[in-house]
């Protein structure tokens, strides 16, 4: 066991090394300057001069690399150029929008995903199992974004039950809980028809093993038999999947955020995009990739507690 | 000859009915979609604008038919890119089973996989400027490993078949097999993930084009039209309901006839069915 976590420690070390080496190389490969690239067309030499001495441009690439990453490790992330503070300020105010939001939809997309996937299951090649696989395939084409900008139509347009967007501060917690209410339905949806898909195939599989055959001549009626053997064998796939929607979540908040204005980490690369602002866009960048492979490490661990053939075959 | 499942004709159909709309543009919209008449804007479905118009004045139908050429043209490039460098890939993996070389393409592939897609496409086109080109590119990228993975497990399993086994002592060169056994072989295959990795194409540059690291205004691209129409939601929410509904309907058509396809091409699950 302790051989498979450290194969899967060092490979975790590897992928951040590149990630980081691939990150810093597309804004360093930016046509022209980095400094003149963030001050725009007009901007005065002498101004340049100062910004480019101020993010240490004037040094290698390599220094400038190492730089970069040990500030990461020790926490800083740099200074944001527009908004003049540290942009490890401004990333941990907004991570208390960005996590609850892929939390809440993570937790909405397995409940929804679970009844779903093993009610049609049960009912393999009927109509209820068509009927559930005709609407995950709808559920799949839905884009997240679309889907949040019908949910303001009917429920703060039409309803008028939520607001359309914004977000009031934690200070009033039911208050902030109800804004992420609408942009977590968006974000899970199309997540929780993935979800149901990948349940109902696990579990077809398993129904069809020998020792499902077993249980049932033991005398366990189908619904036992399926509810204490086959989910519980039918749950590794699902939480492979789980892991994966994880960086899907991440990825979809950054566009649903700027549906329903709330300002988290997706609003923060945005802003740093249009504003140039290089610092914020690539340390983001660096920290929403380091979440999303610490994720999939874990999900790794996991399963080599759940499931101990895996550990075997690395 | 097995019976075509209706969901497949159901999926083959929406897709031509996008595809003809896509292609239809290139040589006739009801009306010009870079011109803004502003004294036309906001109209309601008429004879003259059969689904109404923009803020703008633009022709919505017009508009979508050109979106559809644009989403068409590129999740097919993006797909195009996997297929050309990905395929090679894998089938020289699958080649040297167990080499550096294989070692090195698959943890290349896992390397990419670990990334949030959308985020690297955001960072790409951020970086380079928005443009449809840096869009393809983006998208482009993600599916390399994808099609890789695909060519190298489907070659797997027939580089340990007799005839594959038969060729090599007829004197045949590995690149030679790959090219002239395997990849007629695993052709089923990568059709049917290249179905899937389109819809994703296409989902994905409506999603860029929604957040403006698209196709360019003028020209209209259903996610641009989507968050143009955000913040007319209020007094006009067709705009916002019909490229959304092009999207879904073009999706869901692709993801159809992709399910459709590997029921009919996979001989395995064709068993599986009677």
């Amino acid at each position: 066991m302790l051989r498979y976590i450290l194969g899967r420690l060092l490979s975790l070390g590897l992928s951040l090394i590149v990630a980081s080496l691939v990150i810093f190389t597309v804004i360093e490969v930016i046509p022209g300057d980095p400094a003149a690239f963030m001050l725009g067309l007009n901007a005065d030499e002498a101004t340049v001069a100062a910004l480019r001495a101020d993010l240490g441009l004037d040094g290698s690439k390599a220094a400038r690399y190492v730089g970069w990453i040990s500030g990461m490790v020790q926490g800083d992330f740099g200074t944001s150029y527009t908004y003049r503070v540290p942009v490890a300020e401004l990333v941990s105010d907004r991570l208390w929008i960005s996590i609850p939001l892929a939390v809440l939809s993570l937790i909405l997309s397995t409940v929804l995903a679970f009844p779903i996937g093993i009610l049609s299951a049960a009912n393999r090649g009927r109509g209820l199992d068509y009927g559930i696989m005709g609407g995950t395939q709808l559920g799949i084409a839905i884009p997240n974004f679309w889907f949040g900008m019908l949910l303001v139509l009917v429920f703060a347009v039409t309803l008028q039950w939520f607001s359309a967007g914004g977000f009031p501060g934690w200070n009033t917690p039911l208050a902030a809980l109800k804004s992420l209410v609408l942009p977590s339905i968006a974000l899970a949806l199309p997540q929780a028809a993935i979800l149901a898909r990948v349940m109902r195939s696990a579990l077809i599989e398993t129904l069809a093993q020998d020792y499902m055959r077993t249980a049932r001549a033991k005398g366990l009626s189908r619904r036992q038999a399926l509810l204490r053997h086959a989910l519980r064998n039918a749950l590794i796939p699902v939480l492979t999947i789980i892991g994966l929607q994880f960086s899907f979540l991440l990825a979809g908040a950054i566009i649903i955020e700027n549906v329903f204005f709330l300002p988290g980490l997706g609003r923060l690369i945005f802003q740093g995009i249009t504003q140039r602002d290089l610092v914020v866009v690539e340390s983001v960048t660096m920290l929403l990739v380091f979440a999303v492979i610490l994720v999939t490490f874990l999900v790794d661990i996991a399963y080599a507690i759940a499931d101990p053939r895996l550990r075997r075959r690395a | 000859m097995t019976r075509l499942p209706v969901s497949m004709i159901l999926g083959a159909a929406l897709s031509a009915v996008f595809l003809a709309m896509a292609l239809l543009s290139f040589v006739w919209t009801p009306h010009d979609v870079e011109q803004l008449v502003i004294a036309n804007r906001l109209q309601p479905a008429s004879s003259e604008f059969p689904l109404g118009t923009d803020q703008f004045g633009r022709d919505l139908l017009s508009m979508l038919m050109v979106g559809a050429r644009v989403s068409l043209a590129v999740a097919l490039v993006a797909v195009s890119i996997g297929v050309v460098i990905g395929v090679p890939l894998g089938l020289a993996a699958a080649a040297t089973r167990g080499s550096l070389l294989d070692e090195l393409i698959m943890r290349g592939n896992d390397l990419i996989f670990a990334f949030p897609s959308l985020v690297i496409a955001i960072l790409i086109t951020a970086v380079f400027g928005p443009s449809a080109f840096n869009a393809i590119i983006a998208i482009g990228i993600f599916n390399i490993p994808v099609f890789a993975r695909v060519a190298r497990g489907g070659a797997l399993s027939l580089w340990t078949l007799d005839y594959i086994l038969a060729a090599r002592v007829a004197g045949k060169g590995r690149t030679r097999i790959s090219v002239e056994h395997i990849l007629p072989n695993i052709v089923n295959l990568l059709i049917v993930q290249a179905t899937i990795q389109f819809s994703l194409g296409i989902l994905a540059e409506a999603a860029l084009s929604y957040v403006g690291l698209s196709v360019q205004p003028p020209v209209p691209s259903w996610g641009r039209m989507l968050s143009d129409a955000q913040t007319m939601i209020y007094s006009h929410p067709m705009l916002a309901i019909l490229p959304g509904l092009a999207i879904v309907l073009m999706v869901l058509g692709l993801n159809l006839m992709g399910d459709g396809l590997r029921d009919l091409l996979d001989p395995r699950l064709r068993r599986q069915r009677q």
